[in-house]
């Protein structure tokens, strides 16, 4: 205790909470983060206000008295064009979409970028290259071929494709592949060599290599696709609108039918509790996620 | 390498005789959905559209040869056999299921699709410069070491995750002039207060970069806090000694530093800039009027609405040369850069 070194300062002076530039800082931070969160509670609060209440009141105010009643109005009886039984059916035609989507989408990715990164053939650098070219054409100018595709093909095996669930699955699918298998073909080429080689030695083939070396070292790869795809999904519209009829609409169909619907009065709260709704599945995600949804978004910054 | 079983030593052998083609089977086997889609859909459906918009297709796709007589002239002559005189008719066949660039010529004689381009030119310049600003922006903010960064970065970044319909669904509440903000602050006192862009022709666009930028500058600003981050700590290092302030490290030398990463930016926001669609539909439809039309809008509207395919293809194709002209330029300088590394 008597050793005078003791009391010398040391280490970089402590910055003190208050300074001019950390207020700048936070209190610019903190702007910017109401900013962008207003959005999400202006939806929350109108949804549980009352209709009166929205007519005379403030849409930044809390509700005063509060009400769920348009939560179930928008689920349950909300009308698009002759049925009146809300926005539960959108959901759960894009849940009957989503499943087969993401589960083909990522089968078919995931295999492919293994083929890619580890079982190279003439002509996959092309493929691969002229794939991610593919990502960047607008979508307009595929869709009407597609259209025909998805009919030629649905004639060739007798069976309906265009209008249907199993044409906009395909769909996705196709769209998706690019991302996904990029996603993939890069993970799978950062796994150390000497797996792969000693699995080979060992008589191990494509398939075995695939299922029993690749696939329990890749989950976190799995969910990132799995994160990228649901909320992709889940968030179309355009596939959704042309690909599907009205009885099997997605969800944010539906919900864009709800709301710019021009007949009837407008009832802010029961679209804003139908907005929300739409929106909770990949904001689930989003928040259950964290640094997962990043990584996923950031894949298509990263070069292949 | 030692082999015990010489069953799978000829095995191998064999397997090296196999035709070229057969080999690596699987691997090509597991690559037929890729190849498909390459060349179906993102070769051929969009060779498919190109070619049909220099077409007459309406209700639906014209056969490409059609043909029909252009003139057909009576030549005489001699039948061999008999003797007797005959006629052949010499015809001239004219394609007519081409129109050559009628569709082109109407497409830019149509006000709507010049409203539409200038709608986009302007959505475009002021989407691309507020992302990369404010992208960057917060990401130097969010790098100065600071407490409760995942936390601001969540709630910058969450409305990425929502749809376009539910973010143009959300502004057009907000923006309502009856309801949102306008009618608060004239509730404050300010009774002449005016701000209700989507109800205004000359500002929507405005009104709909608002939504769009609250969308998209989240992902923005990730990708540049990554890139920050991604720079060398000693160079912040020698800026400190040689007493540069920090706003002119980050000018100066981070972002010419960061180039790559702003690279990368402009191409997803460009990207996504072009296929603008979503969004509209959501805040607008396209109105007041035809004031905020936007060149997907217009290309929907004739292939599925209008009856009039080939005008959607050549309005599509135009798209296709505009995303063009953003990445061929990108992809020059990507692969100059690797011949030169």
């Amino acid at each position: 205790m008597s050793d005078a070194t003791q009391f010398t300062p040391r280490g970089p002076r402590p910055r003190r909470i208050f300074s001019a530039p950390n207020i700048f800082l936070y209190g610019t931070l903190t702007v910017v983060a109401a900013y962008y969160a207003l959005p999400l509670y202006v939806m929350i609060t109108t949804s549980l206000k009352t209709m009166d209440e929205v007519r005379a009141g403030n849409i930044f105010s809390l509700p005063t008295q509060w009400t769920i009643e348009p939560w179930i109005k928008a689920w349950a009886t909300a009308c698009t064009g002759i049925n009146c039984d809300g926005l539960s059916r959108g959901f759960w035609n894009s849940v009957r979409i989503l499943i087969p989507s993401v589960i083909l989408s990522i089968s078919i990715a995931s295999v492919n970028g293994y083929a890619l990164a580890n079982w190279r053939y003439k002509g996959a650098e092309f493929f691969f290259a002229v794939l991610m070219i593919g990502a960047f054409i607008p979508y307009q100018v595929m869709l009407y071929p597609i259209v025909l595709v998805l009919r030629a093909v649905g004639d060739f095996f007798g069976f309906q494709l265009y209008g249907t669930l199993g044409g906009l699955v395909i769909v996705h699918t196709i769209f998706g592949m690019p991302i996904l298998t990029l996603l993939f073909r890069n993970y799978f080429s950062s796994l150390p060599e000497e797996l792969f080689k000693a699995a080979r030695v060992d008589g191990a083939g494509f398939w075995r290599i695939f299922f029993q070396v690749m696939l329990p070292m890749s989950l976190p790869i799995f969910v990132v696709a799995m994160i990228l795809q649901v909320t992709g999904i889940w968030n179309d519209f355009l596939f959704g609108v042309i690909y599907t009829k009205p009885d099997i609409y997605p969800m944010t169909v539906q919900l864009n039918n709800i709301v710019n619907s021009v007949q009837g009065t407008k009832e802010y709260n029961v679209n804003m509790a139908a907005t929300l709704l739409t929106g909770l599945v990949p904001l689930v995600i989003y928040f259950a996620s964290g640094k997962l949804f990043v990584r996923g978004v950031a894949a298509g910054a990263v070069k292949g | 390498m030692t082999v015990a079983d010489t069953g799978t030593a000829s095995a191998t052998r064999v397997h090296r005789r196999r035709p070229r083609i057969l080999r690596n089977l699987a691997s090509k086997t597991a690559s037929i959905p890729m190849v498909a889609t390459v060349l179906v859909i993102f070769i051929g459906c969009t060779l498919w559209t190109v070619i049909y918009s220099f077409t007459k297709s309406r209700l639906l796709p014209v056969p490409l040869f059609e043909t029909m007589p252009l003139f057909s002239i009576p030549v005489p002559h001699l039948l061999a056999s008999d003797g007797s005189w005959d006629f052949t008719l010499i015809t001239g066949l004219k394609s007519s299921s081409f129109v050559g660039t009628d569709q082109y010529d109407r497409l830019w004689g149509t006000r709507r699709w010049i409203v539409s381009i200038g709608n986009l030119g302007i959505y475009g310049l002021c989407s691309m410069t507020f992302s990369l600003v404010i992208g960057f922006t917060l990401a130097a903010l969010l790098d100065r070491k600071i407490r409760f960064e995942n936390a601001f970065r969540t709630i910058i970044l969450y409305p990425f995750a929502l749809s376009f319909i539910v973010t143009g669904l959300v502004w057009q509440w907000i923006l309502n002039p009856n309801f949102g903000i306008q009618k608060v602050v004239r509730d404050l006192g300010f009774e002449n207060f005016v701000f209700d862009p989507l109800y205004n022709d000359k500002y929507v666009v405005y009104g709909i970069l608002i939504a769009g930028l609250w969308q998209g500058t989240g992902l923005v600003m990730c990708l540049m806090l990554a890139g920050i981050r991604g720079i060398d700590e000693d160079i912040w290092k020698a800026s400190r000694v040689e007493g540069i302030p920090v706003w002119k490290t980050y000018v100066m030398i981070v972002i010419p530093m960061m180039r790559p990463v702003f690279v990368t930016s402009v191409v997803i926001i460009g990207a996504g800039i072009v296929k603008v669609y979503d969004l509209v539909v959501a805040q607008t439809s396209g109105g007041p009027g035809i004031s905020s039309q936007m060149p997907a809008l217009y290309v929907m509207d004739k292939m599925f609405k209008d009856q009039n395919l080939a005008q959607g293809f050549a309005a599509s194709t135009v798209m296709l040369m505009t995303v063009a002209i953003i990445l061929i330029p990108w992809a020059y300088f990507e692969f100059g850069r690797k011949k030169n590394v």
